[in-house]
């Protein structure tokens, strides 16, 4: 197969992946979390439950109106939803689906790329935030902002120690180096990981920064149209990402039942879906932390916990 | 934030986070079990009985008491009538009647109190479960009396007669009746269980 094949066929893989995965749990999720409320959820866009409500949201936001306030920094303003959106395209790429290098471009430094690319959604939350000339947006973005460098600490930790315990930055080692009794063992990082991750994607009960009944809607209050559905694309995105490197780092990604080789990919997808499920649940369960909360669980809970399973990770390294 | 009094009051504490489960258990119970949602335009709705839709009036029976004009709260009911004279063969004079020429309810302004249908003395008003009868103009939700006199066709039939309560007045004052022209029989139906002079 020439180069350039392979290329346009990865590439366009990890296209298609960005452009489905997100619509399929954003459905998920309304669907869900009607049913978790005793409701139905959308039931006739596209005939059969709904399943074409997303698609008719876009249409929706392709048709209104893009809106740049006078006051605003316009360049900025109108960048920052690609800001938001561009990293979570570049993690894909990187996440690797099944073995034999099923994956969009096989880096041996896959981690340190995947967190490097995924702090820079901070930039993108305080570009909007300032870029709005506007309180509300101010607020949520240096909460945003505030949110999102404290919860890196504990998600770069918690990966740090499963780096550690495989023994490699790639992304593919550490699925090949996996065993299941590191779910046991690894699950204090785990826990981290997750909901550091759900954090940086400031889904609820972490979305103070979009606080809507206190904030308007944070950092995206004066957005509107294409650049609103970009965020919210965004925010879709950010689900598989953080259940894709939840799979991938601790849950063994490809490793299946049976059958690894031939259906790896298909047990990643499952256990995308079930991460993604357990987002949306939580979601659904759990009240909003207020601000003081937020930080305190982060700086008094996650950094010792984390640091905890850091020394764990290396002791049992050095015992075997 | 951890109050100890707070803590008293709620009692015992379990497990750390057994809260956090606990909360997560019943929105998975509520997502599998079935919602009770009605999908509506596409299925008619499930009502339950005695529910206030519109109110049906049975033309009929209406002798222009004007009780029910009266008893409105937001006078929402308009009534007019004339009189007519009746010549019954064999009667000393002719007698009169009084004849309905326009009993309109206005909805826009009724609440769905009910009063006019309890205070009908002669069954005239009903409820009618049936509800679709929204307008584009504020002026159409005056329905007229033919308009009143259609809704009637769905007024559903009485609930029948709870067999434990006491008997309806028409059947005790009917056996009192029959008790005074003959000695006999007692003025409590033989099905009724209970006593009725208790």
């Amino acid at each position: 197969m020439p180069l350039w094949v392979e290329l346009v066929l990865r590439i366009g893989g990890v296209v298609v992946a960005f452009l489905t995965l997100p619509l399929l749990v954003g459905q998920a999720e309304h669907k869900v979390m009607a049913h978790m409320q005793g409701r139905l959820g959308p039931m006739y866009a596209g005939g059969f439950h709904g399943w074409a409500q997303l698609v008719a949201d876009g249409v929706k936001f392709v048709q209104k109106e893009d809106i740049t306030p006078r006051e605003a920094d316009r360049a900025v303003f109108r960048l920052a939803p690609a800001v938001a959106l561009v990293p979570y395209l570049l993690v894909l790429l990187v996440i690797p689906l099944g073995p034999n290098d099923l994956v969009g471009q096989p880096l041996d430094i896959g981690l340190f790329f995947v967190l490097a690319v995924v702090g820079v959604g901070v930039v993108a939350v305080l570009m909007s935030a300032w870029a709005s000339a506007n309180k509300y947006s101010l607020l949520g973005g240096l909460r945003g902002a505030a949110q999102l460098l404290g919860y890196e600490l504990p998600l770069v930790l918690a990966a740090a120690s499963v780096a550690m315990a495989a023994g490699t930055l790639s992304l593919s080692g550490i699925v090949e180096a996996w065993q299941p009794w590191w779910l046991l063992w690894q699950a204090p990082a785990m826990i981290i990981f997750f909901v550091a991750g759900l954090a940086e994607i400031r889904r609820p009960p972490f979305d103070m920064p979009v606080a809507d009944s206190e904030l308007v809607f944070g950092y995206m209050t004066e957005y509107t149209g294409l650049r609103f559905a970009f965020f919210l694309l965004a925010e879709y995105v950010g689900i598989v990402v953080i259940a894709a490197l939840t799979t991938v780092l601790f849950l063994g990604g490809w490793q299946g039942p049976f059958a690894d080789d031939q259906l790896g990919w298909l047990w990643t997808l499952l256990k995308i879906f079930a991460v993604s499920f357990v987002i949306i649940w939580l979601r659904v369960s759990y009240p909003r932390l207020r601000e003081d909360q937020l930080q305190r669980l982060c700086w008094l809970v996650l950094v010792p916990a984390s640091l905890a399973q850091l020394v764990l990770t290396a002791a049992v390294r050095i015992a075997l | 934030m951890s109050d100890p009094s707070e803590r008293g009051a709620t009692g015992e504490r379990g497990l750390p986070g057994a809260g956090l489960v606990k909360g997560l258990a019943v929105t998975l119970k509520t997502m599998t079990s079935r919602s009770t949602t009605q999908q509506y335009p596409d299925t008619a709705p499930d009502l339950p009985p005695r529910s206030r839709g519109v109110i049906a009036l049975s033309e009929e029976n209406c002798t222009v008491c004007m009780l029910c004009a009266r008893e409105c709260p937001d006078w929402c009911i308009y009534i007019d009538s004339h009189k007519e004279e009746v010549v019954v063969p064999g009667a000393a004079r002719p007698r009169q009647r009084n004849v309905l020429d326009k009993f309109d309810i206005d909805f826009s302004l009724c609440m769905y109190c009910g009063i006019c249908i309890e205070v009908c003395p002669f069954d005239a008003l009903y409820w009618s479960p049936e509800f679709e009868y929204a307008e584009y103009d504020i002026k159409d939700l005056l329905h007229d009396k033919d308009h009143l006199g259609q809704w009637m066709a769905t007024v559903p039939p009485p609930p029948a007669h709870d067999p434990n309560g006491e008997p309806a007045k028409e059947e005790t004052s009917a056996a009192r009746k029959a008790a005074a022209s003959r000695p006999a029989p007692p003025a409590v139906r033989p099905d009724a269980d209970q006593d009725p002079a208790s």
